[in-house]
């Protein structure tokens, strides 16, 4: 069922002076199957905005790559791009009009980025009934009951990008400690005023279990 | 335990006073147990007119939308702000429109007649009934605990200050009983040419 694997995909999103971290899960899961263990959880919708999802299989992929063409054809229009906010109010709108159609997509969604303009960082958290908050941090799925009390205790809105890093593989080593599968790793990357910058980060660390 | 209503939580009060109207709500988003935010506001303003919206999360952000659109409409066409009581007719047809899938929000509508200046508030349930009161209309999760401290802290005829001081107690106790609502508040006090907005802190665990 839905909630199964969805809810062992890891989402993760920080936020802090300059930048937005976001670091996803690799593994693609079905059922109690590991399928891949390079997935790439993530979609750019344009220059400094990322999308990561989770949810139930072929609708993921699908809503991420409807609303990347929807943001890239509204630059290549406009030639400007979408600020981070009315990004996520424009995918809000559709994910809310999926709702209350025949066959709802399943998705659960993190959007981060950084202001063109004031160079802000934001991140907004999505779930699949069109919720939307904006957060200072946020996970979707199981992660959300390890992640975000470690972040309410550590989390600064002015950390540095290194700070930020730290941060997160607390996180990760936390839920390599206690959640029963492994995840295959996280894809992380850094959204900053000048891009998307892809961030090296050691899967491979073995973390103990008490 | 997982109607709509009650997944994300929330609590929205509206008081009446004397030449005043005053509206509030929590600020507390969850799912289920688990807090996600602590600053999702449920009282959007609509020209003098104020709307509490509790119930559904993505609900309350759609029809909070869909209300900023229709009042825009409305004064576009008709050239001056909507008036409490018409605002409430509006919130009742629109909700009675999806009467067979309904928006599962518990709205509360807050005003002052702009000619009159005679105050108005009123409840709707999820259908669009209107509930007309005179003293005071509770939504949400804590409409019981809500009830309970209105029904005893509530007098007529409130001067602002008062009105502020008994909204704010009635709906910061309220919370307190109630798991799914709290973690701060806003609150405003609607006078004749003034409205007063304060953001109250209120218990964090």
């Amino acid at each position: 069922m839905y909630a199964d694997h969805s809810f062992r995909e890891i989402l993760l999103g920080i936020t802090g002076k300059d930048f937005t971290l976001m670091a996803a899960s690799k593994a693609a899961m079905r059922g109690a199957t590991i399928l891949k263990a390079s997935d790439d959880k993530t979609r750019q919708l344009n220059k400094h905005t990322l999308m990561l999802y989770s949810g139930e299989a072929g609708d993921t992929v699908q809503f991420a790559e409807y609303i990347q063409a929807n943001a890239q054809l509204y630059s290549m229009r406009n030639d400007s791009d979408l600020s981070p906010s009315a990004l996520a109010h424009f995918v809000r709108g559709e994910l809310a009009i999926s709702l209350r159609s025949r066959k709802p997509y399943n998705v659960n969604l993190l959007l981060g980025g950084v202001d063109p303009i004031t160079h802000k960082p934001s991140l907004y958290w999505l779930d699949y009934l069109a919720s939307l908050a904006s957060l200072p941090y946020a996970a979707h799925g199981y992660a959300q009951y390890y992640c975000l009390s470690i972040l309410d205790k550590h989390h600064h809105p002015d950390i540095t990008l290194g700070q930020g890093i730290k941060l997160l593989t607390m996180c990760i080593d936390e839920l390599k400690r206690r959640l029963p599968v492994d995840f295959k790793g996280m894809t992380v990357k850094a959204v900053t005023k000048d891009g998307i910058v892809d961030i090296e980060f050691d899967d491979d660390k073995v973390v103990k279990s008490a | 335990m997982s109607s709509p209503f009650s997944i994300n939580g929330g609590a929205a009060v509206a008081m009446v006073g004397k030449d005043c109207v005053a509206i509030a709500c929590d600020l507390r988003l969850g799912l289920q147990a688990l807090t996600v935010s602590n600053n999702f506001p449920k009282i959007f303003q609509y020209g003098d007119v104020f709307l509490g919206l509790t119930g559904l999360a993505t609900d309350v952000s759609t029809v909070s939308d869909l209300f900023r659109y229709k009042v825009n409409m409305y004064r576009l066409r008709e050239e001056r702000d909507i008036a409490p009581r018409t605002f409430a007719n509006l919130v009742s047809s629109s909700l009675y429109e999806k009467r067979f899938g309904p928006y599962f929000v518990s709205p509360v509508v807050a005003g002052l007649d702009p000619k009159t200046g005679v105050p108005f508030i009123c409840g709707f349930d999820s259908i669009g009934c209107i509930d007309f009161a005179k003293d005071f209309i509770v939504s949400g999760t804590a409409t019981e605990q809500l009830f309970g401290m209105c029904e005893s802290l509530w007098e007529p005829d409130m001067s602002p200050d008062e009105l502020f001081e008994t909204i704010s107690q009635s709906l910061l106790n309220a919370v307190d009983r109630d798991a799914l609502s709290g973690w701060g508040a806003h609150v405003y006090i609607i006078e004749k040419d003034k409205v007063t907005k304060r953001l109250l802190k209120g218990r964090q665990d």
